[in-house]
């Protein structure tokens, strides 16, 4: 289908965009990447009254790494990331979930700041600012604030972002290199939105046992969650094949993933739970 | 709006609403309809176009968001000589009804112009982006794989 009609700007600068925002007495929207804006627009999903352009601003673009981890700028396209060799090293568990967002085309466009204002309970980049205790930056008329992702989503396409606000960068802290992690998800077809995913991560202390364990998910509630029940279950112990099937149980037990046109509860929740216990499998490998 | 591009080398200028998406505005206000455009929403992959050297879904991307740039149809990657890419696709047969060819073609060739060696694997990943209903794929894969030695001598279609 067409778009409904709307008006457009591409303003220069943040302040004017802001004031774009702020005009439109909440029926202005953002479009950066546009890949999950025009599908909305296309269905009458939503109908804005004025789009504000990202295009010209300058300095959303960046990928900056150092000793506090890694700052991605708002309009940082999954290919930039996929491109950065640096990342790799410097937030593998980022570099891997991202390899899982759509398909070649969307990726030259789609921007993680649109992908976290979008929320959509499946995506991976909500996943792992959330897993990974991120926090956006915000811009808007009441000035800059800072948010951590686990109150930045509220709910299916749901977030904090008042009407006039912009995130402009998310900051994820640094990761040491001797970190365990994984990533799992599981779509029917490649690109397409996952059933369910994992993402996890923790440190091993002088005994070898698992510290620090971060284990969230995707396409299994109304916005990524962390899995808290599975974390206590990972935390102090040896990462065995006993343990891995208590903390998989944990998840499974702690959850209620909804039934939709994709995929019954319960499958969705088996799914998890092998998709957790493979994740932590492959962590010790 | 007016909304002022560069489209297959020249430059152009149409007025159009800013709804309109730069595959409407490229079939219906440029004329240029190689294009295709099948789900309107992003899913198909028909209406692939480059901006900028990247493909791009034109139908999620309104037409004044190509001001200034430069874009590139299936009209603008074809010549009086069959492409080494249309010449690979006649050859494996890896078209019947033609309708998706164009977003085949311009997504291989952004991918063969940036990675000449690309592989299979690399090939079916990119092309999870298109939908082709009659193929079966596999001609559209052989294809490519084919078409690669041309980008790799000279680095152009
Ligand atoms: C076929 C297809 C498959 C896809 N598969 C996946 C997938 O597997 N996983 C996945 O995660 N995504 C997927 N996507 C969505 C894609 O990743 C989008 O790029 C992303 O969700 C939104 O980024 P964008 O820059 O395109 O945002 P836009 O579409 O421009 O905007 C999305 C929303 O965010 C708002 N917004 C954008 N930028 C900002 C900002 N800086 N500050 C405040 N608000 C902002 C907009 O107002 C809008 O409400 C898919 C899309 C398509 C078309």
């Amino acid at each position: 289908m067409k778009p409904p009609s709307f008006a457009y700007a591409s303003p220069s600068t943040l302040a004017e965009a802001v004031n774009l925002l702020a005009s439109g007495n909440g029926n202005a929207k953002v479009i950066s990447g546009g890949q999950s804006l025009m599908p909305m627009l296309a269905f009458r999903l939503a109908a804005p009254d004025l789009l504000v352009d990202l295009k010209h601003l300058k300095d959303l673009g960046t990928i900056t790494i150092g000793d506090d981890g890694v700052r991605l700028g708002a309009k940082v396209r999954w290919c930039d990331i996929e491109n950065d060799r640096r990342l790799v090293r410097s937030h593998p568990l980022l570099a891997e979930a991202i390899k899982h967002v759509a398909h070649y085309q969307v990726r030259n466009r789609g921007t993680i700041g649109g992908s976290l204002a979008h929320a959509d309970p499946s995506a991976e980049m909500p996943g792992v600012a959330l897993t990974c205790d991120g926090e956006m930056t915000i811009v808007g008329s009441g000035g800059t604030r800072v948010e951590k992702a686990s109150s930045f989503f509220t709910g299916p396409l749901q977030t904090s972002l008042e009407p006039d606000e912009i995130v402009t960068e998310l900051h994820l802290p640094a990761w040491p290199a001797t970190r365990r992690w994984a990533f799992r998800e599981f779509a029917r077809r490649k690109g397409d939105f996952a059933m369910a995913g994992v993402l996890l991560f923790y440190d091993l202390d002088h005994r070898n046992c698992a510290v620090d364990a971060h284990i969230g998910a995707i396409g299994i509630a109304d916005c990524p969650i962390r899995l808290s029940a599975a974390e206590a279950a990972l935390n102090g112990n040896a990462v065995t094949e006993d343990c891995i099937a208590a903390v998989a149980a944990a998840a499974k037990e702690s959850i209620d993933p909804p039934s939709d046109i994709h995929a019954p509860g319960a499958y969705r929740r088996a799914l998890l739970g092998t998709l957790l216990a493979r994740g932590l499998q492959h962590s010790i490998s | 709006m007016q909304v002022a591009f560069e489209l297959n080398g020249d430059p152009v200028n149409a007025d159009v609403e800013p709804r309109t998406t730069l595959a409407d505005c490229i079939r219906d206000r440029l004329g240029r309809t190689g294009t295709h455009v099948g789900c309107e929403h992003g899913v198909c992959g028909a209406c692939t176009v480059l901006v900028n050297g990247e493909a791009v879904r034109s139908c999620l991307m309104l037409a004044v968001q190509a001001q200034d740039e430069k874009v590139v149809t299936i009209e603008g990657l074809s010549g009086d000589q069959l492409s080494p890419l249309q010449a690979a696709f006649r050859k494996h047969h890896a078209l019947q009804c033609g309708f998706c060819t164009p977003g085949f073609i311009t997504t291989a060739h952004a991918l063969l112009t940036n990675e000449p060696d690309a592989d299979q694997e690399r090939i079916r990943e990119v092309l999870s982006g298109n939908l082709c209903r009659c193929t079966g794929y596999i001609p559209i894969v052989e294809a490519i794989l084919d078409a690669r030695s041309h980008y790799a001598r000279d680095g152009e279609k």
